[in-house]
């Protein structure tokens, strides 16, 4: 996984709350066996007409925010189905940071496995960042994860985030290989668990 | 110190404590269907790692294939199915494939197999994972990524959630089910007001719910956001266990165990809300989430009413997408298609309260009618009973494989732009069943009388019914 620390381009606006991850990336592109192509999924109904025609009307086909590296996206964003195929695609798009207010719970777990910084703004923060990168000449912002900050000429916003989340994301670590280094607690956390209640964990038929 | 359920199932399954408040999470089970696992089983190979207890998985084969026939439907899904039966053939992991009796919707399956108990985790890369509280199980969804670190580790790294208790007291209603609850409750809450919490379900309107109602209402959890759901156990469950082809051995001292598994009564919750099971009638959506629900007798609201600009846009292009104006009586709305089947109502019981309705009565000229039953040993179960008679004597199509199918829309049943749907489903989003398609969430019985009526439909009125 790639490390994050500061992310600097434009931004884009995506005010829709509840977007879903069928509209981030919809069925016809989760056909597959690897995670390489989906840069071409990402919101493919909003981009493309049923020709396969770009739509000029939606945000990411148009100057400034084509190609944005930031999103700025609406409450519940990445809610519905679990699909990490969505993360992926973004991430092949270059989307590196997105800002928000509140992100379905899978989702967020998704983008932390993926190098993807979502960050969880109040209310009021981030409809001031929809107003300001909707305006072309305002778009561009540096989001700052060491120092936990999001910059624009002449403006610096601070943000939460928790501090484990903040790790993994600026080393790019590999969780696996950190568990692993537990397996012997694993084992005789299992092997209690075996003993003092052998209905808990099945061995599946 | 009092705990609530969620803490108590949290801590049993605490191996350590990690930095920043997390824990590493032993997950007792983990399920896995063809469509979010191919890239978990590469990573570890990747790697080089190896399955850490290939018993504590079940795979399942559920999201692509057909359903007209025992199939996989096309190239691409053959392939993902073929890929799932070899990584687990590899791995030595229980594979449930076509033809086989066992196969079906994973969230039906595991259940029926008596594999979802109280007091587990349940791990599957499908967010409907939910579902598993209502036997008292913490089920969860995950992400491929997280996928392959429970088959390389048996565990998670886990942020333990809030706790936020969701009461429903009083008598359901006739004519209301418990899918009638759920989006009820999605309709309180809103998608994703429940975002970081775990969701208890009490209430003696919970507790009078059949295990199948119980599902449904923990599946649809997640649609208000809540990364788990939880009902305390009870002898409904323990009675369910009994006589299921892979209940535990010991399930008499398993019973005993479970008896005290509940949130203590002085827990506190972190936020709790109460609904009265008098005031939900039997409900539809009307837009493009889950949360844009209101009674069948209701009328479709007037975005301009939505005091918040972000939400009256969201209800504006809701109502565009779906082709509705305000103050349309909903009850009015007419259907190109009827859809029972999904993880959220596709058991016997939800096919028994559909056939109520459909029996002696005919699907109207025009709309299709379609039913999926959830899983082979639910068809098979169905159709001792003769409910496959009940079904295509009134003009709908009875399934003869199982799997998600127009939940979804992964495979060959795909709706057409502007093609109006009554589903039984779990999912209103844009594109769901199909691109273009308008999909209205209800309950298994609606969805029966919208088929017969050929309008969304209040199934109060088809007496005989419920």
């Amino acid at each position: 996984m790639d490390a994050v620390s500061i992310v600097a381009g434009i931004a884009a606006p995506l005010p829709q709350p509840n977007v879903d991850t069928d509209v981030i990336m919809p069925k016809r592109f989760l056909k597959t066996v690897t995670r390489a192509g989906l840069a071409q999924g990402v919101f493919a109904d909003l981009r493309f007409d049923a020709a396969g025609a770009e739509r000029p009307e939606f945000v990411l086909n148009r100057a400034p925010w084509r190609g944005a590296p930031i999103l700025v996206v609406g409450d519940n964003f990445g809610c519905g189905s679990s699909r990490e195929h969505a993360v992926w695609g973004l991430a092949q798009l270059g989307v590196k940071v997105l800002l928000g207010t509140t992100f379905a719970g899978i989702f967020f777990d998704n983008c932390r496995r993926n190098g993807l910084l979502a960050v969880c703004l109040p209310p009021e923060a981030r409809d001031a960042l929809l107003v300001r990168v909707a305006d072309p000449a305002r778009a561009d912002l540096a989001v700052d994860l060491p120092a936990q900050e999001i910059r624009a000429d002449g403006v610096a916003v601070g943000f939460e985030i928790e501090p484990a989340r903040k790790r993994d994301l600026l080393t790019g670590a590999d969780p696996i290989a950190a568990t692993l280094a537990h397996a012997e607690a694993i084992r005789a956390f299992e092997a209690a668990a075996d003993a003092a209640e052998p209905w808990r964990t099945p061995t599946v038929r | 110190m009092p705990r609530t359920l969620y803490r108590k199932l949290v801590d049993a399954h605490t191996v350590r404590r990690l930095d920043g408040g997390e824990v590493l999470l032993g997950v007792d089970l983990h399920i896995m269907n063809e469509y979010t696992s191919p890239q978990a089983f590469a990573g570890l190979a990747e790697a080089g790692r190896s399955v850490f207890r290939p018993g504590a998985h079940l795979a399942v084969v559920d999201h692509v294939n057909a359903t007209r026939r025992n199939a996989a439907g096309d190239d691409d899904g053959r392939l993902l199915i073929e890929t799932l039966e070899a990584n687990c053939r590899a791995h030595g992991i229980a594979f449930y494939g076509l033809g086989d009796p066992r196969q079906g919707i994973e969230h039906v399956v595991v259940p029926e197999q008596g594999l979802a108990r109280p007091g587990m985790v349940i791990a599957c890369g499908d967010s409907h994972t939910t579902t598993y509280g209502a036997f008292g199980a913490l089920g969860f969804g995950i992400g491929t990524s997280e996928v392959a670190h429970v088959l390389a580790t048996q565990t998670l790294v886990y942020a333990p959630l809030k706790d936020f208790r969701i009461v429903v007291e009083g008598a359901l209603p006739l004519g209301v089910a418990a899918k009638d609850v759920a989006i009820a409750a999605v309709a309180a809450v809103g998608a994703g007001g429940a975002n970081g919490y775990a969701v208890e379900f009490a209430g003696s309107a919970v507790a009078s719910l059949d295990l199948a109602g119980r599902m449904t209402l923990c599946n649809m959890a997640v649609e208000l956001g809540a990364r788990a759901a939880l009902i305390a156990p009870d002898e409904a469950v323990f009675s369910w266990l009994r006589g299921r082809p892979q209940a535990p051995a010991d399930l008499d001292a398993a019973i005993a165990a479970w008896r005290g598994l509940a949130s203590d009564a002085d827990a506190a919750f972190d936020r709790e809300l109460a609904l009265d099971a008098a005031a939900i009638a039997p409900l539809v959506t009307w837009g493009t989430s889950p949360d844009q629900a209101a009674a069948v007798t209701a009328r479709v609201p007037d975005p301009a009413a939505e005091f918040d600009p972000a939400r009256r846009a969201a209800a504006e292009r809701a109502l565009a997408y779906m082709g509705l104006a305000p103050g349309q009586a909903l009850a009015e709305i007419a259907i190109d298609r009827a859809f029972i089947g999904s993880c959220t109502n596709s058991r016997i019981e939800d096919l028994r309260a559909a056939a109520k309705v459909l029996r002696g009565r005919r699907v109207a000229p025009g709309v299709t009618a379609v039913v999926v039953p959830g899983s082979n040993r639910v068809r098979a179960e169905a159709e001792a009973e003769g409910l496959d008679a009940v079904f295509r004597a009134a003009g709908f199509e009875w399934r003869p494989a199982s799997g998600c199918s127009m939940c979804l829309a992964m495979n060959d049943d795909v709706a057409r732009p502007d093609e109006r749907l009554a589903s039984s489903t779990n999912r209103n989003f844009e594109g769901r069943q199909g691109r273009g398609a308008r999909t209205h969430l209800m309950s298994p019985a609606m969805v029966a009388a919208a088929a017969v009526a050929g309008h969304l439909a209040d199934v109060r009125a088809f007496s005989g019914e419920v």
